[in-house]
């Protein structure tokens, strides 16, 4: 059973085993420097469907069939499946996994998802609740651009802090036993809100919960950033991996050169002209499932901390002039099954 | 030159009405839809106090283009109703005005939604 | 973390880039400017086949809004718009762009409350405030004028 270590770190004593992970993804993701890390890439960004929504629910259900496909395994023989993505009432996961008949838990953490479906997927497993089951998160660039922005061909100017939402999915599926990676430890994260009110600059709004997030797990783990491969965050882009560094630099933690984001390197910046870098929860989802993952399974990389940001705001309050309130979750994850961080 | 002198005036007014709004995007954080209000609105005010006709007639279309004109036109409009029926061309004026532009946009929107899907580069 | 949501402004304003406002200024300038020279082109041209001045300049406006249009669907207005800015969004081609962008993006939801009512998303609030307008400015020209 789990137990916790400080305030806010949950330490898993029987660590779940990552099984396979798939990753899906669509043009833009193709002409980016991770073309390789993805299983299926389909460059018709409507995935042969009539709208983007079910779009969005074909990437999810292909992430999981790839997944499942990879580990061997059946649909009946998950026991349950953590899930979430953009849309309105995550209708993307919703709809996407529905043929499935697995037991379903819709996890809403925006572009922190792949983190929290990651944790709450693991926390069932090391109860001995689950012996299986799959976390899964997905974003697409259209349906979060109708959603929470505007029509595609209208003719807007995005500004150099905005973030380009990915068409990407990313599935994990995990198990009581197995291989390495391990998910060792995980710090559920706080809401945090430091009043940003741009819309366009959600690395900024999001930087401090991670910092806040990172803080605590170094501090109830003892800790610090170069004890790992890498700290890796989800979508924070240029500006907020900026704001991250500095921010934890206040604190006395340097993370200066252990830290990467999924952000920019999912996408080339420069080339892709894809301004503060990517975001939307395929975006980490993509780079873990696709990338970072797969590289821990080789022995490349061992011991990585993976925190997830996510903006809890929709369109309807920041019309009304709320800040963007943000959240980050973090998943310890290693290729040993016991020793290391924690 | 009697064509290249109003394509000119046209272009450099226009251009310059244009460079405001971008000044006002990259500086207010206006969001384009505020913009494009007040910049109605304003027309309407300007057009109103006599002002903006004069920009009309000396660069035409570099005036009458930019949504300034709109409500510029919606202002003409009220005007002229208003001299010619009275107090109900205070409601009927401005619609009037731009009929034609709004009903071509509608229509033609509509048509645009038959004949194509959103698409992404 | 101990930080006033006034120090993290600065801070976020600094770690921020500014937008290349000179750039954006000059492509907005010549693109604008280029429209607005395009539909005084027409506007000769009409006023040439013995149109009225003020006809012609109305038909000039509908030939910017069908050429905007036409653009959107073919998904180039956006890619113009992309370096132009305010000069594709301050001409009434802007006010057509976001009526078409919106018909073709939310017909997926339906022709009645898809398209059919989110047409105006974007352009119902200039219609609503300039036609209020001229009705205040009819109001006060009614009496005083």
């Amino acid at each position: 059973m789990a137990h916790r270590i400080g305030k806010y770190t949950i330490v898993l004593d029987q660590p779940p085993s990552i099984l396979a992970t798939a990753a899906i993804g669509s043009k833009k993701e193709r002409e980016g420097p991770l073309e390789k890390s993805f299983d299926f890439i389909c460059d018709d960004p409507y995935f042969e469907q009539d709208s983007w929504e079910k779009a969005e629910s074909i990437m999810q259900t292909k992430a999981v069939n790839t997944a499942l496909g990879k580990a061997g395994l059946q649909p009946q023989e998950i026991d349950a499946i953590f899930a979430g993505d953009l849309l309105n009432q995550c209708v993307g996961s919703s709809y996407g996994l529905r043929e499935l008949g697995i037991p379903f838990m819709g996890v809403y953490g925006a572009c922190s998802t792949m983190a929290e479906s990651l944790l709450g997927a693991s926390v069932f497993l090391d109860s001995g609740a689950l012996n299986r089951a799959v976390a899964c998160t997905s974003s697409h660039f259209c349906a979060a651009e109708r959603q929470y922005r505007f029509p595609l061909e209208y003719g807007g100017q995005r500004t150099p802090t905005a973030q380009w939402t990915a068409t990407a999915a990313g599935a994990a599926v995990l198990g009581k036993d197995g291989p390495s990676p391990y998910v060792r430890a995980v710090t559920i994260g706080t809401i945090e809100d430091l009043g940003i009110t741009d819309a366009n600059n959600m690395g900024a709004a999001m930087a401090p919960a991670a910092a806040v997030t990172i803080q605590r797990f170094m501090e109830d783990t003892g800790k610090k950033p170069s004890d790992f491969d890498l700290v890796i965050t989800g979508d924070l882009g240029k500006v907020g991996s900026d704001l991250v560094r500095d921010l934890l630099l206040r604190e006395g933690i340097k993370l200066e050169n252990s830290h990467t984001d999924c952000g920019l390197m999912l996408y080339d910046l420069e080339k892709q002209d894809m301004h503060a870098g990517g975001s939307g929860c395929g975006c980490s989802a993509g780079v873990m499932c696709g990338h970072i993952l797969p590289l821990m399974r080789e022995d490349t990389l061992h011991e990585i901390v993976f925190v997830a940001t996510g903006a809890l705001m929709n369109p309807t309050v920041v019309q009304q002039g709320e800040s963007i309130a943000s959240i980050a979750h973090l998943v310890y994850l290693s290729t040993k099954k016991e020793g290391g961080a924690v | 030159m009697d064509l290249f002198i109003p394509l000119l005036r046209a272009f450099v007014v226009g251009g310059i009405l244009c460079g405001i709004g971008q000044l006002l995007i990259d500086f207010t954080k206006l969001t384009p839809a505020r913009i494009l209000t007040g910049y109605v609105v304003t027309g309407v005010i300007l057009g109103g106090i006599g002002v903006y006709q004069k920009l009309v007639d000396f660069a035409g279309a570099g005036a009458s283009v930019p949504l300034l004109g709109f409500g510029n036109l919606l202002a003409k409009g009220v005007r002229e109703a208003v001299a010619e029926q009275g107090m109900l061309g205070i409601l009927t004026g401005g619609f009037t005005a731009c009929a034609g532009g709004i009903a071509a946009a509608v229509v033609l929107s509509l048509l645009s939604a038959v004949l194509w899907k959103s698409k992404i580069k | 973390m101990n930080m006033s949501p006034e120090e993290y402004d600065k801070l976020a304003k600094k770690a921020s880039p500014n937008s290349p406002f000179l750039k954006n200024l000059i492509s907005a300038f010549l693109i604008g400017g280029g429209i607005c020279a395009l539909g005084q082109g027409f506007l000769l041209w009409y006023q040439r086949l013995g149109i009225d001045r003020d006809t012609a300049s109305a038909w000039a406006s509908i030939t910017l809004v069908f050429l905007s249009i036409l653009l959107t669907g073919l998904d180039l207005y956006d890619s113009i718009a992309k370096v132009a800015g305010a000069g594709t969004l301050v001409p009434i081609t802007g006010f057509a762009n976001s009526m078409s962008s919106a018909a073709i993006e939310f017909k997926s939801e339906g022709w009645v409350l898809g398209l059919g009512a989110k047409m105006f998303i974007i352009a119902g609030p200039v219609i609503v405030y300039g036609v209020s307008a001229s009705v205040i400015y009819g109001i006060l020209y009614y009496i005083f004028g």
